[in-house]
């Protein structure tokens, strides 16, 4: 079966009548930024960086979760894996992150029980099927994934399952743009906004960030022309000196998002300041579990002692996060660190930057 | 961790579908989507559907875009 909704928006022609447009349009040198992972593996995936004009850069922002979870949150996770009697379960992304002294993949192979899930269903199960054990599942990710975290403790309770417990270390993008839009390391023209918190959240939460910086914006979807049509949008804006908001994935962001989706969200999470790698503490731009639903929540059912923590030394990811530096400028890149034996989580994760780079590193450098 | 293919729900049994991305068939909860039905294109993120694609739009959207494209190849012509 053809892949319907994405063959369409990689057809050669209407890629090459953007590029066309996107030159002639295109005067003055200018830095975007892509605020999302997906779209970071998508631009280096489809060789975006090559076929647009050489004086626009494309610099990759705080979108992958797992690179913006702090160091101190990696060192509690794998504090929560010595817990008596757990599993903890968690993506894949966060297996190879290297916290102070050890890493998920390390504990595991030392004995410790931790499980890799797909989704929160997946973790849902284990706690259905092992109940004499408790299940830590580790809540990392943007409003994409919360929602999913929201409904699988929803349904815990509905079940009456006990054991399964979240530790929430979600983030909002919305706070991060702003804290990103007064860092003075930040030096950009134009957002490329991320498709799949957009989806959650609607083009109307970004109206008031939008309103204080009128930075152009453009909402974009993953294919090669999805991508393109968010950049022609951004060099139209920039050019005629009219900044907008602008959605270009229209078949998938509404203005309002997906109501069910944030009304669960809402239902089960509150605001909480929360401290992201690179950016440092920004107010509201966490998520923690309401008091309503405590006794679900890892940070209050488990107290563990976590060690000072300590970023890799030398490693820099936190401003790689903030499009501040490009990963060949960090002086381990490609020596001490490469996806094999990464030091920091920006080169671990399939949505870092580093990573991104080190695959793709022929032709894009 | 999206998954930025769109899927096809092809069967609905209470609050899980069974989608089908690209020839294989998976699992995906809807609990977070409103009035799903067999046949929809649906975005899946972490076992997920969070959204219908809205068929009309895509289709203006690429029309809005091929009609651009062609005006292009004739001026170039
Ligand atoms: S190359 Fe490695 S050490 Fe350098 S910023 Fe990236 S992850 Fe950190």
């Amino acid at each position: 079966m053809a892949i319907k909704h994405t063959q369409e928006y990689r057809d050669p022609e209407i890629a090459a009548m953007l590029i066309g447009k996107i030159k002639q349009t295109s005067r003055k040198p200018f830095r975007l930024m892509e605020v999302c992972g997906t779209h970071t593996m998508a631009i280096f995936r489809h060789g975006i960086r090559q076929i647009i004009p050489e004086h626009i850069s494309l610099l990759s922002g705080p979108g992958c979760p797992v690179c913006v979870t702090t160091q101190r949150e990696i060192d509690t996770f794998i504090a929560l894996s010595g817990i008596d009697n757990t599993i903890v379960a968690t993506f894949g992304d966060l297996m190879r992150v290297p916290g102070t002294e050890s890493s998920l993949e390390n504990e595991r192979a030392c004995g410790k029980d931790i499980r890799m899930v797909y989704s929160t269903y997946d973790a849902l199960n284990l706690a259905r099927k092992i109940p004499d054990k408790k299940i830590i599942f580790l809540g990392v990710g943007f409003e994409t994934t919360a929602p999913t975290i929201a409904a699988s403790i929803v349904y815990a309770r509905q079940q009456g399952i006990k054991n399964y417990f979240v530790h929430s270390s979600h983030k909002r993008v919305i706070p991060a743009l702003s804290t990103l839009m007064e860092d003075e390391d930040v030096n950009i023209h134009g957002l490329i906004l991320p498709g799949h918190v957009s989806v959650i959240i609607g083009m109307d939460a970004y109206r008031p960030v939008f309103d204080k910086y009128h930075l152009p914006c453009a909402v974009a979807g993953f294919e090669p022309v999805d991508i393109l049509k968010g950049i022609c949008s951004l060099v139209d804006q920039i050019e005629s000196g009219h900044p907008m908001l602008e959605n270009t994935y229209p078949r998938a962001v509404t203005a309002e998002g997906n109501k069910k989706a944030a009304s669960i969200m809402e239902h089960v999470f509150e605001n909480k300041d929360t401290a992201w790698r690179g950016l440092g503490m920004i107010p509201q731009s966490g998520l923690k579990l309401r008091d309503t639903f405590e006794a679900f929540d890892a940070q209050k059912v488990f107290a563990v002692e976590v060690p000072k923590s300590e970023e890799p030394r030398g490693c820099a990811c936190g401003n790689v996060l903030k499009g501040a530096v490009t990963p060949p400028e960090c002086p381990l890149y490609n020596k001490t660190c490469s996806p094999t034996s990464p030091v920091g989580p920006c080169m671990v994760s399939s949505e870092g930057t580093c990573s991104a780079y080190y695959r793709y590193h022929s032709n894009s450098l | 961790m999206c998954l930025a293919i769109p899927s096809r729900i092809v069967k609905i049994d209470n609050e899980m579908a069974t989608i089908d991305v690209d020839g294989v068939q998976r699992e995906a909860s809807l609990l977070l989507l409103e009035e799903p039905a067999v046949g929809d294109w649906v975005i899946v993120h972490a076992g997920f559907a969070i959204h219908k694609i809205d068929e009309a739009v895509a289709q203006e959207t690429l029309q809005i875009l091929r009609d651009a494209a062609s005006i292009m190849d004739q001026i170039d012509k």
